[in-house]
Formats: C-alpha cells, sequence, structure tokens
C-alpha cells in the first residue's frame, strides 16, 4: 500500500500574502511590555515573528535607545502604530511621521473611542483609513470584531482587518467566536486577531476560527516567562493554522461511534 | 518662544529644525526621527533649512515599544 509522506501537508508551506508581502510566521509581535530588549529579542527570536510593532513617542535625549538596532539584529520588518490616538487627524499625522521615520508605508492604525476599554473608534477610524489608503499607506485597522465595518475598511483599500478577540491587555480570549466567524466570512483579505489573547489556546482558537494570522503584545511580554510564552503561541499558531485546514469533524449532540458495529462478537444466546 | 515636546526651549523664532534636534542632542543624520511643526511633518530633507515661527510647537519622536 502506497502512504502518502505525512510531513508534506498543505499547511508546512502555508505562507501568508500580506499587502504583496510574504510572511512565514503566523504571528505578529507587539514591542510593549518586555521588562527588558534582551527578553524581547529572545522573545521575538523564539516565536519566528517577521512582524512587529513599535509606537512613536518624544523622544528622551537621556535615554538613548537601541530598540531599532535590537528590531534590526532581529531581522524583522517594523510594523508602527498609531497607539494613543484619539482622532483621525492624529492617527493620519502620527501614521505620516511614522513613514518618515522608519522608511515604511505600513501602519497599524489604531484610533481609540475610549480610556477605560480602549476600544476603536469607528467612524474616526474609518476616516483615518480611507485618507490614509489614498495617500498611499499599506493600512492595517484595529478594529471591533463588526463584521460590517470590517467590510466597510476592507473596502475603503484596507490590507487587512486587525479585529479584537477581548480589550487591549485584558488577556480575556475571544469573547464572541461568533462575530469572528462572520466577520471571517465577510471580508476578503486576511483577518489578523489583534487584541484580548492572554494564552495559548486563545491563539489557536483565533487560528481555528479562520483568522489567517494573530498579533500577541501584552500575552507574551508580560507573561512571567516571556520567551517560553513566546515559544507557547508560535506553537499554538500551527496548531490552529493546522487544525482549520484540516477541517475538523462537526459537532454533534449524541456519540458517533468510532468503532464499526460490523463483526461485533455475540456472546450469549 | 517655541515649544519643544511639550517644553519651553531656548530656541527663538528663525532657528531651523536642525537647532531644534541639537536641543536634543541629535544630528540631522539621526536614524528613526521625525519631526513635526504645528501639527505637519517636517521632512527629513529640510530639516537644515526649515525656520521655526514664533510661538511653534516641535515634536521630535522616536521608536519606542508598543503595541
Amino acid at each position: 500500500m502506497a502512504l502518502s509522506a505525512p510531513h508534506h501537508t498543505a499547511a508546512d508551506t502555508d505562507e501568508l500574502i500580506l499587502a504583496g508581502r510574504t510572511l512565514h510566521s503566523r504571528l505578529l509581535l507587539g514591542t510593549g511590555g518586555f521588562p527588558s530588549l534582551e527578553l524581547m529579542a529572545a522573545a521575538i527570536a523564539v516565536s519566528g515573528s517577521e512582524l512587529v510593532t513599535v509606537a512613536l513617542r518624544r523622544i528622551d535625549p537621556a535615554a538613548r535607545g537601541s530598540l531599532l538596532d535590537v528590531l534590526a539584529e532581529a531581522g524583522v520588518q517594523l510594523l508602527p502604530n498609531t497607539a494613543g490616538c484619539h482622532t483621525a487627524r492624529d492617527a493620519v499625522l502620527t501614521a505620516k511621521l511614522a513613514r518618515e521615520a522608519f522608511a515604511t508605508d505600513w501602519i497599524k492604525l489604531e484610533v481609540i473611542g475610549d480610556e477605560d476599554t480602549l476600544l476603536p473608534d469607528a467612524p474616526e477610524l474609518l476616516r483615518a483609513a480611507e485618507e490614509l489608503v489614498a495617500d498611499g499607506f499599506v493600512v492595517l485597522p484595529y478594529t471591533t470584531d463588526d463584521p460590517v465595518l470590517a467590510r466597510r475598511l476592507q473596502d475603503v483599500g484596507c490590507a487587512a482587518v486587525m479585529p479584537l478577540g477581548a480589550p487591549i491587555g485584558s488577556g480575556m480570549g475571544i469573547r464572541n467566536p461568533y462575530n469572528l466567524a462572520l466577520l471571517r466570512d465577510a471580508v476578503d483579505v486576511p483577518v489578523v486577531l489583534d487584541a484580548g489573547i492572554g494564552t495559548a489556546s486563545d491563539a489557536a482558537l483565533a487560528m481555528e476560527l479562520g483568522c489567517d494570522a494573530v498579533m500577541a503584545a501584552s500575552a507574551i511580554a508580560r507573561a512571567e516567562d516571556p520567551v517560553r510564552m513566546a515559544r507557547a503561541m508560535r506553537a499554538a499558531v500551527e496548531a490552529g493554522r493546522l487544525a482549520r485546514t484540516a477541517g475538523r469533524i462537526p459537532r454533534r449532540l449524541y456519540a458517533t461511534a468510532s468503532t464499526l458495529e460490523e463483526g461485533r462478537a455475540e456472546f450469549f444466546g | 518662544m517655541i515649544v519643544l515636546n511639550g517644553q519651553r526651549s531656548e530656541l527663538r523664532a528663525g532657528e531651523t529644525v536642525a537647532a531644534a534636534l541639537a536641543c536634543l542632542q541629535l544630528t540631522p543624520d539621526a536614524r528613526g526621527v521625525a519631526v513635526a511643526v504645528d501639527g505637519e511633518v517636517v521632512p527629513r530633507s529640510t530639516w537644515e533649512t526649515f525656520a521655526l515661527g514664533e510661538g511653534a510647537r516641535v515634536e521630535v519622536l522616536t521608536a519606542m515599544q508598543g503595541g
């Protein structure tokens, strides 16, 4: 009997094409919250991530940061964000400054509408996305898990959508998997689960629900052992993606015997 | 008076963005830095010629861990 080679599953060469760029890792990393640059570098290396976020803040002449050096050494692509922006105007200006500072037109667009939940401000987000796309940016918007808003973001030309599973840094996982599944079906652009991941099973679930990638920040950076958690997230994203592409069995209320009934012995009369 | 990263500075109207950078111990070849004056991006190519107006608000930004 001919056996198919078990090591050559589709997912082994399952690259993600994001705005024309081929990514071999479906895990994106945030750089915020690591206790040290050394731990950040080690976590990035272990995670296999090729795309990591950075923020733009006032320069501190006292603390000559080597963040960019560390990231260059890691060989990753920078994904600047507009963290902390509350209006489209602020976010657009921040994106333009990021393009100037880092020579990339990729931007993770965040426009925050509420201080306590850090939830996106939908109208401002859409306005900023439209303006930045028109200006030639590759826009990756942090959005709610609303399928309609995701489609609107796709329609204005966003290269992907980055829905939340739960509020940023909450570690609450994916609170509404049904919405995420609807969102997945609503758009053709890549879906990158952005916020809410707390542990590996959350990342696996995101991938099983059809997300193309997962972004982890606090979940790794603020774990007791960030490097170990980076390994866990990498494995979880790979497992979730494999499971998604393998095609899971349907859920049933009653049992379905896994052993054939046929040929069963009848011992007594 | 020129406001540099939210602080009153010693800079005077007519001085350039490059002079503002020097206040932060930065040279015009500084990597990973961007400048906005009064809410507009000032491209690196004009840092040495762009003159600051009275009351200008200068923001000098760089990469920080985040996201």
